[in-house]
């Protein structure tokens, strides 16, 4: 056991894939270490091989992706093709894990002091008292309030935040000298997300953990690491310390990576006062009722009283964290749910007179109105009928309102070049692209119906970071080509910085703050606002500049 | 916006998403290479054959019969009397039930019976719990009281329902298949409104309502394709629960006229004289048994190939 070298030492790892996919491994030749209170980022898009790497590590792998090259050593010791009983030895006491979603990497019916308790009973010989002591100085340790109600808690009743730190105690409390973080704050809010990388690096600094960071966003990379390793289609492009690789990389691939995160800066962006209105929202409510039974009711006020005015030309973000409202606001502007109350106005002309009030109207009367506004989701593999081909999903709304097949196929064929899809696309299906594309594919389908308004509900939040800067370049084109109003619903201040010229910030279904991009990056008046921006990660990073 | 330092369109993406093309493109070499949808599917297919091939595999009209070769055994020849009243030497290979009937001949036509009432059975079930399910899942408001008739349909024992029915009109084909057919229907309901439920909250369903889609659209084109996988199994079961109900109301005699051949009825007509002369039942019990095993195996291998698959997302 190797006390002063490297705790992790991965040599000319790689790890093979099973046959009939698009590559032979999902690693190779991967090499590097992680020293003792060190904190190494392995960044990387999807189908990189970072998960892959941290779960070959804790020896997590499926028997379908052996190690077929290479070694990994523990503090010294090999553990490549460890058997499982020392493997089971080694977790929690030396090397542990924490994971992207907590509630599944929670056992739901197990209290989450049991689930603590659980790690202590299986590789000590403390008693039960000990045993609950420890428990709860660990949960305290994670900054948990009311230790004695959260380890009696299920993982149901904790939020996400909570739920991670339940996860880092579990990790943590035999104090490993190996900690791997696969994307543990991926599905957080930006605030929560800024204390749990918080949480990480005091606890790491204090018991001088080694920590091993998954992540691909940059803005974290920027926040915590010591050292950042890129990863790309399984190969290790580059390596090197953070503020190297970030301001100064080196490799091509790097270098297009870094290009692509957003900025935070906003340069004051020119827009036309006597732009035509073409959204007009004012006092709009929400609330779902929830009828018991027995008489007990519960009120969610999903929004309250939200007004807004987009011009045509001009793209409106929203900002909040989950829970505050804003897709709510964009289903109800679709109407894809109604409104409990308030107005919108659709088309009300340069000096918001007149526009016609869809929030309360009948299906009837709201079917011809349907195709002024068109909304694009987040998720793009759910957002096209697997059993139509690209044509027939291209075409459905036109059709719909009347006009014949040859026309559309042609409107069609127009806009998937304007998205930048090759025509063939209209007679494959949507398996056959990758999320990029499809996000293409649904942008040409609301394109289709020439909408006067195009709602992007956190339409790049689930893409790669190089396909997002894509996406969003797309966005801006599309909008300057037609003249197009925008409503951009997102929760990374980022993206919000880079393609919205006015900017709402919504929390807990109330608008909070609101005015130009510009302004409000620049000086944020609401303290919900500031904390916001405070909490990015890497906010003060200046990627890329030397 | 800056352009970024280095396009990332130089930088080509091989997807994960590529990786599904394959196994996408393959589902349905996939389902033909299961080993159980292999085995039931030959075994049905065989059974096909045999049904269709009844007259030219050595039988004689199944309602023939000859006093003088009653209650023959397995094998032995004998002589049958045909409708015009001539005498044929004939062996009866599966023997000869009381009356002088040869088993043989009609456990064959009975493949006929049996295959026909399972195939319909599925799919009377599944074209009414479709469109109930449908209604269920996406009308909100009738949601509520059918799925209360559903239940109760499903809290009377499903033979009980089947002897009714067919007491109450006369026993013909079509009435035994409606008749069993009827208890199947609120499984299938609630299957597809299951389906419909998770599926309507699909961002394409939401896309499809933001085009302007009418909802009978959304239902034809969206909704129900994406349901056929999980029914296509759910209808193998209905077969073959339809095979063995029906065999069961005939053996009660309850089910179609006797003059039909059905496996069920000749194993009734064949239970007075068990003890002595069991082959009356064992001959058409090892049919119905195959048959049943055949259609579960089937659909044992076409649920492991097509649902779990739908569901995942490589």
């Amino acid at each position: 056991m190797n006390q002063v070298g490297p705790i992790l030492e991965v040599d000319d790892l790689t790890i093979a894939l099973p046959a009939g996919g698009d590559r032979s491994t999902a690693v190779q030749r991967v090499s590097f270490h992680v020293g003792r209170g060190e904190i190494v980022c392995l960044v990387g898009e999807s189908g990189s091989g970072k998960s892959v790497i941290a779960q070959g590590v804790m020896g997590l792998l499926p028997k379908q992706l052996p190690v077929t090259g290479g070694r990994i050593r523990l503090q010294g010791e090999d553990i490549t093709h460890a058997p499982l009983a020392r493997l089971r030895e080694l977790r929690a006491t030396r090397m542990s894990m924490i994971f992207q979603e907590p509630m599944t990497a929670l056992n739901p019916v197990m209290s989450c002091g049991d689930q603590i308790d659980e790690v202590l009973s299986e590789h000590t010989r403390l008693t039960p008292a000990e045993r609950r002591d420890k428990v709860l100085g660990i949960v305290r340790e994670v900054l948990l309030p009311e230790p004695e109600r959260m380890v009696a808690s299920y993982p149901h009743q904790l939020s996400g935040g909570q739920r991670q730190r339940i996860m880092i105690a579990m990790a943590l409390v035999l104090d490993p000298v190996l900690l791997i973080a696969d994307e543990p704050t991926t599905a957080l809010d930006v605030t929560t997300q800024a204390q749990i990388l918080r949480l990480v690096l005091e606890l790491q600094k204090r018991h001088g953990t080694g920590v091993l960071f998954i992540t691909h966003d940059f803005g974290v990379v920027a926040e915590i690491a010591h050292r950042v390793a890129v990863l790309r289609l399984g190969d290790l492009v580059e390596m090197g310390p953070r503020d190297e690789v970030l301001k100064r990389p080196r490799h091509g691939y790097t270098r297009m990576l870094i290009g692509a995160v957003p900025t935070l800066r906003v340069h004051e962006r020119p827009s036309d006062p006597n732009a035509a209105v073409v959204l007009q929202v004012r006092g709009l409510d929400k609330t779902y009722h929830d009828k018991g039974w027995f008489g007990r009711h519960r009120t969610v006020h999903a929004a309250q009283q939200v007004d807004l005015e987009i011009r045509r030309g001009q793209t409106l973000g929203i900002v909040g964290e989950s829970g505050s409202g804003k897709s709510t606001v964009a289903r109800c502007i679709v109407r894809l749910i109604d409104p409990t109350g308030g107005q919108v106005l659709l088309g009300a002309g340069a000096q918001g007179q007149g526009g016609e009030d869809i929030a309360m109207m009948s299906a009837a009367r709201l079917r011809p109105l349907r195709r002024k506004v068109q909304i694009v989701f987040q998720d793009p593999y759910r957002s096209l009928n697997p059993r139509r081909t690209v044509a027939e999903a291209l075409i459905e709304g036109p059709v719909n309102y009347g006009l014949a097949r040859p026309a559309a196929l042609q409107r069609a064929r127009a806009l998937l070049e304007m998205v930048r899809m090759d025509a063939t696309a209209l007679e494959r299906y949507p398996h056959q692209f990758s999320g990029g594309q499809r996000q293409r594919i649904c942008i040409a389908r609301a394109l289709m119906m020439e909408p006067e308004l195009l709602i992007a509900d956190e339409a790049v939040s689930a893409l790669d970071v190089s396909v997002q800067a894509q996406v969003l370049q797309l966005f801006e084109e599309i909008r300057a080509r037609l003249n197009l109003a925008m409503l951009f619903i997102t929760h990374d201040l980022r993206v919000a910085s880079q393609v919205c010229d006015h900017l709402l910030v919504m929390s807990k279904g109330r608008v909070v703050e609101s005015g130009p991009a510009h302004r409000v990056f620049a000086a944020p008046e609401h303290e919900y606002t500031r904390a916001l921006f405070a909490a990015a990660p890497g906010r003060d990073f200046a990627f890329g500049g030397a | 916006m800056a352009p970024p330092a280095t396009d990332p369109t130089a930088f080509e993406t091989l997807s994960v998403e590529s990786a599904s093309v394959l196994a996408q493109q393959s589902a349905w070499s996939r389902v033909r290479r299961n080993t159980s949808v292999r085995i039931g599917g030959i075994v049905l297919v065989v059974l096909v054959l045999l049904a269709l091939a009844a007259p030219w595999l050595g039988t004689v009209d199944p309602s023939l019969f000859d006093p003088g070769s009653r209650d023959l055994l397995p094998g032995r020849r004998g002589e049958i009397t045909t409708l015009e009243g001539e005498t044929l030497k004939h062996t009866f290979l599966m023997g000869s039930d009381s009356f002088g009937r040869d088993i043989y001949s009609r456990v064959v036509y009975g493949t006929r019976v049996s295959l026909i009432v399972g195939l319909f059975t599925a799919l009377v079930a599944l074209a009414f719990g479709i469109v109930l399910g449908l209604v269920a899942g996406y009308l909100r408001w009738l949601d509520g009281p059918l799925m209360r008739v559903m239940d109760g349909v499903m809290a009377i024992p499903a033979i009980l329902i089947a002897i009714a029915l067919v007491a109450m009109w006369r026993g013909s084909l079509g009435t035994v298949v409606i008749a069993i057919a009827i208890p199947e229907i609120p499984r299938v309901t609630r299957l597809v409104r299951s389906l419909v439920l998770s599926i309507r909250e699909e961002p394409y369903v939401e896309a499809a309502v933001s085009l302007g889609t009418p909802t009978w659209k959304i239902m034809a084109r969206h909704i129900l394709p994406n349901c056929v996988a999980p029914l296509v199994v759910q209808g193998t079961f209905i077969c073959a629960s339809g095979i063995l109900v029906e065999a069961i109301l005939s053996f009660l005699g309850v089910g179609l006229p006797p003059d039909i051949p059905t496996w069920g009825n000749v194993m009734a007509e064949g239970r007075a004289q068990f003890n002595e002369y069991p082959h009356n039942i064992f001959f058409p019990g090892i049919f119905l048994a195959v048959t049943v095993l055949a259609v579960n195996i089937l659909g044992d291998g076409l649920r492991d190939t097509l649902d779990p698959k739908m569901a995942k997302r490589v």
